[in-house]
């Protein structure tokens, strides 16, 4: 019999990887640039000024190129769950398909039959019909991400579920437990804030841009208007989001809230790292740099004093705590496996007493089964550097955007944006940060749960599917190349629509 | 409802569901007459921008047939999707193509030519219906793969469903059953295309090729339709006892299927005639409501045929490799709480059609003509 691959799920893990970040670039652009076009779009109704249609058909060009490819690297996510993480689609189907279907038929739905009309609808339906339409768009798009959402916060934290032995799955017991739970609230307003915050950034950059070239003065400095105090109440909304999320990790994923601060020995009153470089020790002396004191316990747990548990806490256990050890809790886990397949044996011979035993046992074990099927405790520490690095770069951008959208605000507000020629610059690369932090912040959250697929439930070694790794490497590559080259072609059709500016002229100055 | 009647209701709405991707797949049909239609670009125009405004509802109808298997039948997503991993992959392969060629293929410096993208066009519009037919195929002629739950319990391997053969699902296209509805699917969406156009173009002349090249679409898909019927229904089907639930061979499986479920026989010889009139008043009376007869037609074939896999007591994906791997409705449903939950979301379901439908019919209001082209900036 063959044995499992460590090479088969790292491809997989790489190729999931590789098509979620690249679904990722264009995903928050459609979210937040969605709802910039239906305000644009309702100003046009209200008012009927030229001016507005002639906005709101510009940013619905360009929201429409990054939709195409948003929705084509998309697909190829909702079928690896089968592809790659086929025992992972078993075990834990019955709760994770669910979210799935009802986005595809409450969400995807909505936006695909109303982005038509939003793009062909100009002369051919009502003008309050259109209008509505690009809402639709803008709602639909906005609950796929709901869903898609509450399904990866379920990864995260498996509420309403058990595992039923005789299937050998995880069963959904509770769905509001799931839908409501609060990894998926705090994830979906943190993702989906997140993303008007980019989609600010996309047309505060480009009228930068245009402001820089001399070029549509009056369309680009409505437009940053509009943008900045879109982005301004949206950043702010993130950063609160952000703080909740980690207090929210500190309950359900502790090792992941060590690995953001590269915390190892737990402590109380603990420190939060504000900048500084991390060295390859593995205690608390591997920080060099500025910490706030007692702010971490803060922020996990409301109180300067409290106990926050680190990476040698979790691995090693913790008696005082009451943190059982790694080594524990594979050795329980291995208990709860064993006394499944007796469970299933005793079942087929018929030896209905044994079986009730070993079912009890299996039961009394099971929050430690995913532990079951590792070796060595050291693989269950994820990987701190990139998880801390990602995690404190993502929030440095966090609080620059807020001052950067209150400054854009003010300086427009004053009318002094066109002479600002440094504001406009750094408007102009913000877009860039704004991607940079988006794409850490999806680091942050599945590298800091390695090596789970379901905490603490199912490792991502026993999720793959039964493939050579072969055939996992050839499809990587094909999805590689064939996404780059869409994102080149992506850009290119971007940058020449934008270079081409506003259609009929609008306000040449 | 009972757990059994909740197993039923999903595989009928899944099977629904697939019907209408099979009807909205004349986009991809489309996509293979761009060239042999028009004369002119400005005629290969109008012919992308009519099935244009609608690829998305074909994609949106793909992912959601995912989504909604992935969650009442998890078994199959994760043996099918894991194990005929290649036929899957070129499937969606095509489909990556697919989404961004429309809006890509005219705009200014678009890195690879329309030519490229019009030819990523014909490449999905090829291999999607070809594919999916063939893997659908597989529903009644099986595949080799095994599945074991207690798997789980082998910490050095605890995958339960395996493929057995090295090509991963590529094997399906040598099975001449499953050619032969690859191939009638693909002519399929190609009728379906023609009778859309004939609907939806304001222009004489593609009017009048799509009627002639109907005609012998038509007969290409027949032949290959009646075989694969031929095929199936003399056949030997992988029948379920209900007693001990063992699967076992039975003789004319499908057909007893078919005698046996008066409704489905029912709704397939309506379905046929749906769809053989379709194609008469598209091509010999250029009647532009061919498209509604043979849509429908399509819709209820579809449905009929995937009935006669998974109900009566039948294994809807069978196994080869080990009979007794093969899956049924029973055994690889979600749990009766989820089909549950499901099954009240699936009450909105006619919400979304209904909406689905008004979009539809208030853009296809004025036909795709030259002059719409023209005045309008936002064309693909
Ligand atoms: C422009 C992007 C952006 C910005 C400026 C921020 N975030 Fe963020 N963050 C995300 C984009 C993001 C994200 C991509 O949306 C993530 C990935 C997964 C998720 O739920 O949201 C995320 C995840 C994420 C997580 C992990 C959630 C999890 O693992 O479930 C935490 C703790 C924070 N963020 C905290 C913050 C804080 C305190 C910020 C301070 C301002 C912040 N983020 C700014
Ligand atoms: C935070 C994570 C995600 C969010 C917020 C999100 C949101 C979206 C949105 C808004 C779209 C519309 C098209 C576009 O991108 O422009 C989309 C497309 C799509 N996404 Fe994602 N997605 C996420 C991750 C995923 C994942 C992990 C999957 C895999 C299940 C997935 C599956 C899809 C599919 C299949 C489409 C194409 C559907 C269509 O519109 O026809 N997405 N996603
Ligand atoms: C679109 C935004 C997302 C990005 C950028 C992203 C990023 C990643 C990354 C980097 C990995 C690899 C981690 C590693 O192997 O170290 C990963 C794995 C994975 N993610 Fe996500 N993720 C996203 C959304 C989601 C969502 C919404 C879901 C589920 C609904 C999801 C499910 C998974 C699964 C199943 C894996 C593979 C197993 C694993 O490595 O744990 N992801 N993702």
């Amino acid at each position: 019999m063959e044995h499992f691959d460590l090479a088969l799920v790292d491809w997989s893990r790489a190729q999931f990887a590789l098509t979620a970040l690249y679904h990722w670039i264009f995903v928050p652009l459609t979210l937040g640039l969605s709802f910039i076009v239906a305000f644009m779009h309702t100003i046009y109704y209200k008012t009927r000024d030229e001016e507005w249609k002639i906005m709101t058909r510009f940013w619905m060009k360009l929201f429409g190129i990054n939709f195409a490819i948003g929705v084509a690297t998309g697909i190829i996510l909702e079928f690896e769950f089968g592809l790659n993480w086929s025992n992972y689609s078993w075990i834990v189907g019955d709760i994770f398909g669910a979210p799935l279907a009802i986005e595809g038929i409450l969400a995807f739905f909505l936006e695909s039959s109303f982005i038509a009309i939003m793009f062909f609808g100009w002369d051919r339906v009502s003008k309050k019909f259109h209008m509505l339409s690009s809402w639709f768009v803008a709602i639909g798009s906005n609950l796929s991400a709901l869903w898609i959402l509450i399904a990866n916060a379920w990864m995260q934290n498996p509420t309403g579920t058990a595992f039923n032995a005789d299937t050998a799955r995880n069963e959904m017991v509770n769905f509001f437990d799931i839908a409501l739970s609060p990894t998926a609230v705090f994830k979906f307003l943190h993702t989906v804030s997140q993303s008007y915050v980019i989609g600010a950034l996309f047309v505060i950059s480009i009228s930068a841009w245009f402001i820089l070239k001399n070029r549509h003065l009056l369309f680009a400095r409505k437009s940053i208007i509009i943008a900045s105090v879109f982005g301004l109440l949206a950043s702010v909304f993130v950063s609160i989001t952000g703080d909740s999320s980690s207090f929210n990790i500190a309950h359900t994923q502790p090792m992941k809230l060590a690995a953001m601060e590269a915390l190892y020995d737990g402590e109380e009153s603990a420190d939060l790292y504000v900048v500084g470089l991390l060295n390859k020790n593995k205690d608390n002396t591997n920080f060099k740099g500025i910490k706030i004191p007692g702010m971490l316990s803060i922020m996990a747990f409301r109180n300067a004093d409290a106990f926050v548990p680190g990476v040698n806490d979790i691995l090693n256990g913790n008696e005082e705590q009451g943190i059982l050890s790694a080594e524990s809790r594979i050795e329980k886990g291995k208990i709860a496996i064993k006394a499944l397949a007796d469970y299933k044996q005793a079942r087929k011979e018929g030896n209905d007493e044994l079986a009730d035993q070993k079912l009890k046992e299996f039961e009394t074990n099971y929050s430690h089964f995913g532990y079951g099927f590792f070796k060595d405790k050291e693989e269950i520490v994820p990987n701190v550097p990139l998880t801390f690095y990602s995690f404190h770069i993502m929030v440095a951008l966090g609080l620059f955007f807020i001052l950067l959208f209150a400054w854009l605000l003010y300086v427009s507000l004053k009318d002094r944006l066109v002479k600002n020629k440094l504001l406009l610059i750094i408007s102009l690369w913000s877009l860039l940060l704004g991607y940079i932090a988006t794409e850490l912040g999806w680091i942050v959250a599945e590298v800091g749960r390695q090596p789970w697929t379901i905490q603490d439930l199912l490792p991502v070694t026993a999720s793959t599917s039964h493939l050579s790794v072969g055939s996992v490497q050839t499809t990587f590559f094909m999805f590689f190349a064939l996404f780059s080259v869409l994102l080149i072609a992506e850009i290119k059709i971007l940058i020449t629509q934008i270079k081409k500016g506003p259609e009929k002229g609008g306000s040449h100055v | 409802m009972s757990y059994e009647a909740l197993q039923t209701y999903w595989w009928i709405i899944v099977s629904l569901l697939a019907a209408l991707l099979v009807f909205l797949m004349f986009v991809q049909g489309g996509q293979t007459l761009l060239r042999q239609l028009s004369k002119t670009e400005i005629e290969r125009s109008l012919l992308v921008n009519s099935i244009g405004r609608r690829w998305d509802t074909t994609f949106t109808t793909l992912v959601t047939f995912g989504g909604a298997f992935f969650a009442s039948f998890p078994l199959f997503y994760s043996t099918s999707f894991g194990g005929a991993y290649w036929v899957w992959t070129l499937i969606l392969f095509s489909f990556i193509i697919q989404a961004v060629s429309y809006e890509y293929r005219t705009k200014a410096n678009n890195f690879l030519g329309r030519k490229t993208y019009d030819t990523f066009l014909f490449v999905n519009g090829l291999l999607a219906p070809l594919l999916i037919g063939t893997a659908v195929g597989s529903f009644f002629t099986g595949s080799e793969f095994s599945v074991n739950r207690l798997n789980i319990t082998n910490i050095a391997d605890p995958v339960i469903s395996r493929w057995e053969t090295a090509s991963h699902g590529l094997e399906a296209a040598l099975n001449i059953t499953n050619l032969s509805l690859g191939l009638a699917l693909l002519f399929l969406s190609r009728i379906l295309a023609m009778l859309y156009f004939i609907n939806n173009i304001d222009n004489d002349s593609i009017i009048k090729r799509s009627a002639k090249t109907l005609r012998y679409c038509s007969s290409a898909f027949l032949v290959f339709f009646l075989l694969f019927l031929a095929l199936i229904l003399t056949k030997e089907g992988f029948a379920i006892d209900p007693g001990t639930r063992l699967v076992y061979m039975e003789k004319f499986k499908y057909l007893h299927n078919l005698i046996e479920m008066p409704i489905v026989l029912i709704m397939f010889l309506a379905g046929v005639v749906g769809v053989l009139y379709g194609i008469f008043l598209g091509s010999f009376k250029s009647s532009s409501r061919g498209i509604w007869f043979a849509g429908a037609g399509t819709v209820l074939t579809v449905l009929a045929l995937l009935m006669l896999a998974g109900l009566n007591n039948t294994a809807f994906y069978p196994s080869t490799f080990d009979l007794q791997s093969s899956l049924s409705i029973r055994n690889a449903s979600s749990s009766e709480y989820t089909l549950k939950v499901m099954g009240w979301v699936s009450l909105l379901v006619p919400i979304v059609i209904a909406y689905i439908w008004y979009a539809w019919k208030s853009l296809n209001k004025k036909k795709v003509s030259e002059s719409d082209l023209e005045n309008d900036s936002m064309k693909y």
